[in-house]
């Protein structure tokens, strides 16, 4: 088929894409926007099939059929709270496949430069266009492959990393980066093997940028610990959005550039968002680690106050307005049916139920929100931290599940703590405080959380769905 | 072990240590009970309703001290009780150590283990036992009662046929436990209410529950964490100040109840004869601090006087004793609290663990030698208060000011970016060829309708946006399927396991996403 119907194909998804995006600003529309989005990725696939420069119709099909298959499998088996891994995955996947593409761009950038003019008329396809190429053009395809090799290959190993340590096969404990001297070795030899690519066309300045790649994608993500995945999680799927661009550069097409830039930025909006959140620069959470504190933190006097199962019913059941703040803890121990069980009940009863969700909460952006939706608990009464939290003073009962560093009220008391100026759910406000939590440990950042010592804080110890449970026939 | 009541032998006493529902209580940790005959009569409890509970009722004092193993009490022993009690006895009653050293003596000298109520420290964990609290709440609500009773007007303002009753104006000095109490209890019978303290952190607890605070333009100079939770006294300068507005409301008020009390010293006297001679005819003073002397210049202690003026001065000091069945049952609770803490393993022997704060504050004697005073807790009763930093408030020019110098700096900095944006593009459209440079703009446009799209994401849909930006990154397979037809076998197999992978992506991206999205439901 003729290029200019790809083109305007090419337009009609873009359209699609972006109203698939546009329409995730709220839950209604999102159920519509999703279909936009597979209408236009089926039209994409389906023109560049028939379009100018495929070929192996058999191959690509079965190929996207088996890969069909099994994304449908996973799809279908996922468990919520393994959302954060699943997400991981598939950025790697989008990352290898960037790696693997450049790797072909090469090959036949390669193989074209090798002909004569007579077996380059005759070429047809990708190799078609790259044979058209002026040496200049030939140059700027170079540094295109170049880069979409590089970010692809550093997403890879990232994202592979961050599965790892989000399915807990890694030690989520962030480790600590070697100096910045190696890491400014790493660029100067980075950018060594581009000039060195850029003059020669060397297979092997590619494949070691490509090692060195992998292994800063790698070292990166190691030094970043649980708390911060969230950022993690976004920044891999702002790289491979720039891979897809990278890529879309170096292929001269036009599609995969706005797509790539789409996602590209979206996950930098996400990783934004998210270290606006902690009050962080995106570079620290890169770096690693929490800086030292400035000066001594505030000592934090008291004593944590533990409660049974039948006081956190007593206060449930006098309580008119509760509002519960879920976070990661709530996903490990599976407790959202319970909460959603809990929440139905007292809601029965007339009693306003709410829920705060710290754009950090979880794993994942978004996380705690997912969760919620999967147990059942109405879209409604799940509030953002900004809406909700002028509301802790009017309410009778907060509930911690699980969180942590998101409930420390330091963030604003204390200028030397390691968290300052991080806004947090101001959930001490309200008249009590139950904190469900496993034990009278620090938790993933160490850092104390003087909620715990309030005066009107309780702590209920345990895990959170058995506690939960227990406490579940109590309330009538 | 035997927990044994005896009948209140002070004049006028009419608690009893011991309820029924204690009783039953009590038996749950693995005690027997034990009371003297009569001993709840004067709070409401026959001694059927004690036999009915399970609690073996005895005739005299004397056999009660001697079958039992733990004496609770209301009141501090009198020197005839203190000589009943017996080697290795426990007592738990108001014992007021400070004050009663000679007390304290007899009582080590019959070898038994004294818990003072009155000692227990004031921490989150001990407010269960806080029989001083417990009783003061009584305390403040009678005082209102008594006033009402002598105060011949409405609380509440009404608008009637027969005319307009003006609401009364209620004065509180001292917003501790009973203060607040009384404020409660005046706020819901309808007056206006004042509400006076030294300590301006319970600025905030008045006004909560109902009343206006009383604010004296004053430096806070002192810290209500430090003397655990009570007040201080205060200096000459703030006291004048103080004087100065109550002699300045006096005319105004109708009733006020006085509650200030500082520990181990008189009460302060903060309402002068002259004030009182400022007050209307029928109004009522109820001082709460009769016991140590009064707040009040006129007040007599345990009476009910009329001044010249018509002004009724009340001066009671047993409140909580005159609301018997109340106090008995609140006091009660708190002694079977106390218990519950002396019997950790709840099989019915008691543990005196001195190493437990709250144990160790409120024990006076134990094993043959006298602890009291006891150390400090280790831990605090209340935070200590941070001081307030007084944000300043900007004046209008000022605000102006800062939105002009934010505006500019926005201005510049938006310009800065779009010059050096814009310059980085000119560069390097200098240089690139023409193809290049069309498919940089295509790229820019998208990061731009990329930015503007996704600000408008709700926060709730962030997983459900990486799931689906995931699928739609895999349009990267577009570039596979290109090269899929490309000559080169490496080329081949590699553009297929792309497209294996990118399949994966897609499939799996927009199904996940499809689930989640049907999760979400508005109730």
């Amino acid at each position: 088929m003729e290029y200019g119907f790809t083109a305007a194909a090419y337009v009609v998804a873009v359209v699609l894409f972006i109203q698939s995006l546009g329409g995730l600003s709220g839950q209604e529309s999102a159920k519509r926007a999703v279909w936009y989005g597979i209408v236009g990725m089926a039209l994409a696939v389906a023109t560049t099939l028939v379009g100018p420069g495929a070929g192996n119709w058999l191959i690509s099909l079965i190929m996207v059929a088996v890969g069909g298959v099994i994304g449908w499998y996973v799809a279908q088996r996922v468990q919520m709270t393994e959302m954060p891994q699943l997400v991981a995955a598939m950025h790697s996947l989008v990352g290898l496949a960037a790696v693997f593409i450049g790797y072909n761009t090469h090959i036949e950038l390669g193989r074209v430069m090798g002909m004569d003019e007579a077996a380059r008329a005759a070429l047809d396809g990708f190799a078609a266009l790259v044979a058209h190429k002026s040496g200049a053009e030939i140059s700027i395809l170079r540094v295109e492959t170049f880069l979409g090799v590089f970010i692809g290959a550093v997403t890879f190993t990232g994202s592979v990393i961050a599965f790892g340590k989000l399915a807990g096969k890694v030690d989520g404990k962030a480790k600590k980066l070697p100096g910045v001297h190696v890491l400014k070795a790493g660029v100067a030899l980075i950018l060594l093997l581009l000039f060195v690519y850029l003059q020669s066309g060397s297979s092997l300045a590619l494949i070691a940028m490509t090692l060195a790649a992998f292994f800063i994608g790698y070292q990166v993500i190691m030094g970043i610990g649980g708390a911060d995945m969230p950022v993690v999680v976004s920044m891999l799927n702002s790289y491979s959005g720039w891979a897809a661009a990278a890529i879309g550069f170096s292929l001269s097409n036009d599609l995969l550039i706005v797509v790539g830039a789409l996602v590209g930025s979206s996950g930098a909006i996400l990783s934004y968002i998210m270290c606006k959140a902690m009050n962080r620069s995106f570079i620290s959470v890169i770096l690693g680690g929490f800086g030292g504190p400035i000066g001594p933190t505030m000592e934090v006097t008291g004593e944590q106050i533990s409660i049974d199962a039948e006081g956190v019913a007593a206060a449930l059941n006098d309580a008119d307005s509760v509002i519960i703040i879920p976070g990661y803890g709530m996903a490990v121990a599976q407790a959202q049916q319970t909460v959603s069980e809990l929440t139905r009940k007292l809601r029965a009863k007339g009693k306003t139920v709410r829920f705060a969700i710290h754009p950090v909460a979880g794993r994942l952006p978004g996380h705690m929100n997912v969760l919620l939706a999967e147990a059942k608990v109405p879209y409604d009464i799940v509030l953002e931290m900004d809406e909700i939290n002028d509301d802790f003073s009017n309410t009778d009962v907060a509930i911690v599940i699980g969180s942590n560093d998101i409930v420390n009220p330091a963030a604003q008391e204390d200028p030397n703590s390691p968290i300052a100026g991080m806004p947090v759910l101001e959930c001490w406000k309200a008249k009590q405080v139950f904190v469900s939590k496993r034990g009278q440990g620090t938790g993933y950042s160490g850092i104390e959380n003087p909620l715990f010592f309030k005066e009107n804080t309780r702590m209920f110890y345990g895990d959170a769905k058995k506690s939960l449970d227990a406490l579940l026939p109590m309330i009538d | 072990m035997k927990i044994g009541a005896p009948k209140e032998i002070l004049e006028g006493e009419n608690r009893v240590a011991m309820t029924p529902d204690s009783a039953i209580a009590l038996a749950k940790l693995g005690h027997t009970c034990v009371i003297e005959s009569g001993a709840g009569v004067k709070a409401g409890f026959s001694d059927v309703a004690y036999k009915a509970a399970g609690v073996e009722v005895v005739k005299t004092a004397s056999a009660l001290f001697k079958a039992a193993d733990v004496v609770v009490k209301v009141r501090g022993p009198k020197p005839k009780e203190a000589r009943m009690l017996r080697q290795g006895q426990t007592l738990i009653s108001f014992f007021w150590p400070a004050q009663n050293t000679d007390l304290l003596d007899t009582c080590k000298a019959q070898g038994s283990t004294v818990v003072a109520m009155d000692m227990v420290p004031r921490i989150s964990r001990a407010q269960k036992m806080d029989a001083l609290s417990s009783m003061a709440n009584i305390a403040g609500y009678r005082a209102v009662i008594e006033a009402g009773n002598n105060f011949d007007r409405f609380f509440t303002g009404q608008v009637t046929a027969a005319g307009k009753v003006p609401p009364a104006k209620v004065l509180i000095v001292g917003a501790g436990v009973a203060g607040l109490s009384a404020i409660g209890t005046s706020v819901s019978l309808g007056a206006i209410v004042y509400a006076f303290d030294v300590r301006p952190e319970v600025a905030e607890q008045i006004e909560s529950m109902g009343a206006n605070f009383v604010f004296l333009e004053f430096e806070p100079t002192q810290d209500g964490a430090a003397t655990g939770g009570y007040a201080a006294p205060s200096s000459p300068q703030f006291r004048k100040k103080q004087i100065a507005k109550f002699r300045e409301m006096a005319p105004d008020i109708d009733i006020v109840i006085t509650t200030a009390l500082i520990p181990g010293r008189p009460a302060p006297k903060l309402w002068t004869e002259d004030m009182v001679k400022l007050m209307k005819p029928g109004s009522v003073i109820v001082d709460l601090a009769a016991e140590r002397g009064g707040n009040c210049d006129l007040t007599v202690q345990d009476q009910k006087i009329v001044t010249d003026n018509g002004v009724t001065i009340v001066g009671y000091t047993d409140f909580p004793s005159r609301m018997a069945a109340q106090a008995s049952t609140l006091y009660a609770t708190n002694i079977r609290h106390m218990l519950t803490d002396l019997t950790p393993k709840k099989d019915g022997t008691i543990f005196h663990n001195m190493e437990d704060d709250v144990i160790r504050g409120a024990t006076v004697i134990h094993e043959g030698s006298i602890t009291f005073p006891p150390p400090p807790p280790k831990i605090a009763a209340i935070a200590a208060a941070k001081p307030k930093e007084k944000l300043k408030e900007l004046t209008p020019e000022e605000k102006r000011a800062a939105e002009t110098a934010a505006f500019k700096e926005q201005t510049r900095n938006q310009v800065g970016m779009l010059v050096i944006g814009g310059g980085l593009i000119l560069l390097a459209g200098l240089y690139a060829p023409a193809s290049s440079v069309s498919h940089f703009i295509v790229f820019v446009l998208s990061v731009y309708v990329g930015v503007q799209v996704i600000w408008n994401v709700s926060h709730s849909l962030h997983t459900p946006l990486m799931s689906v930006t995931n699928a739609i990154s895999s349009i990267i397979i577009l570039g596979a399927l290109m090269q899929i037809g490309s000559g080169n076998w490496l080329v081949v197999i590699l553009s297929a396991l792309s497209v294996l992978m990118a399949g994966i992506n897609i499939f799996g991206g927009f199904m996940v996403t499809r689930r989640m999205l049907a999760m979400f439901q508005k109730s």
